[in-house]
């Protein structure tokens, strides 16, 4: 990772890597998952799709991994698609309980064909960015569950992919682990320059991770305002506490509660 | 009871005592007393009250004056065990043989359909039902007719063991590959694994301790088939096995003969339990539910 570090340009200067083009989903029986979704996904973007369940966040997150193909509307990638596109973090760690926790990690590059031996030191590099580096023989079950999802991150960052993309990842955590992840999250994004896509249903941890939230309205589901968060990376407890801080999680807040349907109370 | 008159035990009135605090929690060393048995009773009881019922079978036997050609006492049987091994043994070695192979190749078998049947929706729809027919429909009732069609005895009995064995192997190792964690699913078809490298990966091992457990009900029934089979199959004099001793042994009276018979065909049946059970603790103890020590 380190000897492909990318340097994260200031916002509006970024190339895009992935482009959402009047993206339409709907489901067999009718049912209107996404409406016109348009978005770029650049080179650096720390994205957060911020929604009420059923607005479709975890709609577009598929379509772009390529399990599901858009109704109508592109999807491209930019210079085309290739093997490294992809990292995935879900929200559960998905680890493979057979195997150790280098094994894990090593799973992506084991599917291209690519031994062990010959990548174990971008493995280790990625378990020490995880902190994990001397867990590299533990089983899944000796893990906590923090743990656990810092090994799914790991692997979703090992092939040092072009896009991260991380479904409600902490979602099943505690306060306290989930808080110490996001911090962790943000050192990695920093030390690899990795472009995240992120979806969460809460405004703090979107305002406090990301650098463009995109909020999302239900039934069609559909992005309803982009707010760009641009303070600068490392953040930390400081960012937590900043008057900006509160004044955006105010704004984010209150873009998602008008959205709600007047029957709908949160 | 209230908190006042509630009984102080012994160990923690000692420990007070010695003037260090309580060091240890009198319940929870009850707790660990009560481990402590229960590991030795594991063990001593059921092979104390095995025992008893051998003592007690022979003391019918004695007191009764039972006459050993309508039940022999225990140390009969074992005396006829060690008197007939010679053609005991041999019968062994072929049961054995049979349940052994009729075990192999119901794994091939129940595997490559399962794996089949996994990968080609169709090709369950078509088969799946011959599967079951032949598991519901019992194998004393088809055991003749496999004689009839087959010439060599050998291959009959496999026949009759592998059909009664393979099923729980292809149903449990079935089960076992359709339930990989669907996001596993998803990271697969994300990093554009192939459909061999899905099942190498992913499907094979979440199937592992399914088809474990298949394999441990399977041991038995293929000893059951192989032993079934040759009752059905009746006349065999050389290269026969247990069932066919004891059927032998019947006909002369020789019930002595019969139960040492029986007894070689039980113990088979529990090595080859345990046989099974140590495979499957050996193959999950890292990683499995199923395996773990919980305390």
């Amino acid at each position: 990772m380190s000897s492909h570090d990318r340097m994260i340009k200031p916002l509006g200067q970024r190339e895009t890597v992935l482009r959402m083009q009047e993206v339409d989903k709907t489901f067999n029986g009718g049912v209107v998952a996404l409406r016109r979704l348009s978005l770029d996904v650049n080179q650096g973007d720390f994205i957060s799709l911020l929604g009420p369940s059923g607005c479709g966040k975890s709609t577009a997150l598929r379509l772009i991994a390529g399990l599901m193909s858009p109704t109508l509307g592109r999807i491209t990638w930019e210079g085309g698609q290739g093997q490294d596109d992809l990292g995935v973090v879900f929200q559960e760690p998905t680890l493979m309980p057979w195997a150790t926790v280098a094994r894990n990690v090593h799973l992506p590059f084991r599917l291209r064909g690519q031994s062990y031996a010959a990548v174990k030191d971008r493995i280790e590099e990625a378990l020490s960015l995880v902190g994990l580096e001397k867990f590299s023989n533990s089983y899944p079950r000796e893990l906590s569950g923090g743990m656990k999802m810092r090994v799914s991150i790991a692997r979703a960052l090992v092939t040092n992919p072009r896009v991260i993309l991380m479904d409600e990842p902490f979602a099943a955590l505690d306060e306290i682990t989930r808080q110490k992840l996001n911090d962790d999250l943000l050192s990695l994004k920093a030390k690899t320059g990795a472009t995240v896509v992120f979806v969460t249903h809460s405004v703090f941890e979107s305002v406090f991770l990301s650098d463009r939230i995109l909020v999302m309205a239900a039934r069609p589901g559909r992005i309803i305002k982009e707010i760009i968060v641009d303070a600068p990376y490392p953040r930390g407890i400081e960012w937590r506490t900043a008057p900006e801080y509160s004044a955006i999680a105010r704004e984010t807040s209150d873009t998602l509660h008008g959205a709600l349907a007047p029957g709908e109370t949160h | 009871m209230s908190i006042a008159d509630s009984p102080r035990t012994k160990s923690a009135v000692t420990a007070n005592e010695t003037g260090g605090g309580p060091l240890f929690d009198a319940e929870e060393e009850r707790r660990a007393r009560a481990r402590r048995v229960e590991q030795i009773a594991r063990w001593v009881l059921p092979a104390l009250v095995m025992a008893l019922a051998i003592w007690f079978w022979d003391r019918i036997v004695v007191w009764n004056e039972i006459p050993h050609y309508v039940l022999p006492g225990p140390g009969l049987v074992a005396k006829t065990l060690v008197q007939d091994w010679g053609t005991l043994s041999q019968a062994l070695v072929v049961t054995l043989k049979i349940t052994a192979m009729a075990l192999a190749v119901a794994v091939i078998g129940g595997v490559g359909l399962a794996v089949l049947f996994t990968q080609s929706k169709f090709a369950e729809m078509c088969f799946s039902p011959f599967a079951v027919i032949l598991q519901v429909t019992p194998i004393v009732s088809i055991a003749p007719l496999i004689f009839i069609y087959i010439e060599s005895r050998l291959v009959g009995l496999l026949l009759c063991a592998w059909i009664v064995a393979f099923f729980p192997i292809l149903a449990n190792t079935t089960l076992g590959l359709k339930s990989a964690d669907h996001n596993l699913r998803d990271l697969m078809t994300i990093y554009r694994a192939s459909r061999w490298q899905r099942l190498r990966f992913l499907q094979l091992p979440s199937a592992l301790p399914y088809f474990l457990g298949g394999l441990r009900i399977a041991g038995g029934l293929a000893l059951i088939g192989a032993v079934v089979a040759e009752y059905v199959a009746g006349t065999g004099g050389i290269g026969s096995g247990l069932a066919f001793r004891i059927l032998e042994a019947g006909y002369r009276l020789n019930i002595p003969r019969m139960f040492a018979a029986l007894l070689l065909i039980a113990l088979t049946g529990v090595v080859i339990y345990m046989t099974t059970s140590l495979i499957s603790h050996l193959a999950l103890r890292k990683w499995h539910e199923s395996a773990l020590k919980r305390d």
